[in-house]
């Protein structure tokens, strides 16, 4: 669940209820999990599980139904998408190209691979 | 913690200036800090750091040698009605003879204005506390068990546990996190308290104080120290020439250095500045815990501490905030 990557819990609550959207889990409309509920869930402090909540709602991924809760906003899959594809290079490929490099496989050795990997993983 | 406190709504907790000498030893030098809002806080540090001690004072059984306490806004030693708001649950608490647990619960309930008896009872059963046992028949477990059910039931606005645990098994130390977390969230209140078992409880803890040698070294947001400090690793050269550039451009402090062959391992305090490698760098940056953390901000090169060598421990060697350097793995 939560890992130990030294990155703030915070941003990683964040994170797993983009997933959560992202995956379908969570579907735009939806009610999301009470600061409390994700506070015992994962063992965290509350005020650090209401900031992950908060970054999403400055997002616009969530926002606030007065005395209700959170829920996810219409759109809020498409715009998830969007960003992490904007990310996508720079988090994914770029790692993967280093580490080839470093191992002395050329491009084509790579595009193999990643032609292999896209079929095997349909 | 920041900002003016609201005079319409006092700070649970504020501290400024508390210093304390048993006979001549320098136990607690200058103390401040504020719990503003509330939470589960940590009170974190090494035996003989002056945990136990500032405590007692912020529980108003003992009277500092110089500085203000406020709980509240009141001074806990002045003012009767301030010890209704807190329950201090104290390592090793002494109870008056013949006491059973149940007359433990039933005192509490006279003791704590908030007391829920019910919730008492549950915990209680959960801890497997046999409410006839006399409480000097009581396993070291048992007896922390007993200690956590008052803190917990007390619903007091301001509780604090000093070291609650001893004897406590996993399974029941990690029903005492789930229980505090569950209920200071049911009511919301101010808990601090203090630990060794940092790894433990660090993702629950809100707002941190460290002490050593007496002084606060650090207080800070618990999330926010995940990136207080970062350990690279990889080929010597590479590792010194990124910490060089660090200690050289930042705030940096090396906090240790480690060698196996070829490979370093330098822990540098970086203040939440992510380090910048060169491309294709072999450097590893890896996080470090709270509890790594703690450990090497409160080293000292000395044979490891109890608390009465510890207060015995000349105050001149107190360098609270210098670089450190421990040899080899601290584990």
């Amino acid at each position: 669940m939560l890992t130990d990557d030294g990155r703030p819990i915070f941003l990683q609550i964040a994170e797993q209820l983009e997933n959560s959207i992202i995956e379908g889990a969570l579907a735009e409309g939806d009610q999301v999990p009470s600061t409390n509920e994700l506070a015992a869930f994962h063992r965290i402090n509350p005020a650090t599980a209401a900031k992950g909540v908060n970054q999403l709602v400055i997002d616009g991924i969530l926002h606030k139904r007065r005395g209700i809760g959170m829920f996810v906003t219409t759109g809020a899959r498409g715009l998830l998408r969007e960003r992490r594809r904007a990310r996508f290079a720079v988090q994914f490929v770029d790692p993967l190209v280093a580490e080839a490099r470093k191992l002395g496989l050329a491009l084509d050795d790579l595009h193999d691979l990643v032609d292999r990997s896209w079929k095997d993983s349909r | 913690m920041n900002g003016p406190s609201d005079p319409a709504r006092p700070s649970p907790l504020d501290v400024e200036g508390v210093t304390h000498r048993f006979g001549g030893v320098l136990a607690l030098d200058g103390v401040a800090f504020r719990l503003d809002e509330p939470g589960i806080h940590g009170l974190l540090g090494r035996n003989g750091a002056g945990k136990t001690t500032l405590l007692q004072i912020l529980a108003g059984q003992l009277r500092p040698g110089a500085g203000r306490v406020e709980i509240f806004g009141h001074d806990p030693f002045e003012r009767a009605g301030t010890q209704a708001q807190l329950c201090l649950v104290r390592e090793g608490q002494r109870y008056p003879d013949g006491f059973r647990v149940h007359h433990v619960l039933r005192a509490a309930a006279l003791f704590f204005p908030h007391w829920d008896a019910g919730y008492a009872a549950r915990l209680a059963a959960d801890f497997e506390l046999p409410p006839r046992r006399a409480v000097t028949k009581l396993s070291r477990g048992m007896l922390s068990a007993v200690g956590v059910v008052v803190g917990l039931a007390s619903r007091a606005p301001l509780t604090l546990f000093d070291e609650p645990y001893l004897g406590l098994d996993a399974v029941a130390r990690q029903h005492f996190y789930d229980q505090l977390l569950a209920d200071v969230a049911a009511h919301p209140r101010t808990i601090l308290l203090s630990t060794h078992l940092i790894d433990e409880i660090a993702d629950l803890l809100q707002h941190v104080v460290v002490i050593d040698h007496g002084r606060v070294i650090l207080r800070a947001d618990a999330d926010d120290l995940r990136r207080e400090a970062v350990a690279l690793t990889g080929p010597a050269d590479d590792v010194e020439a990124v910490v060089g550039n660090l200690l050289g451009t930042g705030p940096g402090t090396a906090l240790a250095r480690e060698r196996l062959g070829g490979v370093a391992r330098v822990t540098v305090r970086v203040g939440g500045t992510a380090p910048v490698l060169p491309p294709g760098s072999a450097v590893r940056v890896e996080p470090v815990s709270l509890q790594r953390l703690v450990v090497h901000l409160t080293s000292s090169p000395a044979a490891p501490r109890d608390g009465a060598t510890a207060a015995g421990g000349a105050p001149a060697d107190a360098d609270a905030g210098t670089t450190t350097t421990p040899q080899g793995a601290l584990r």
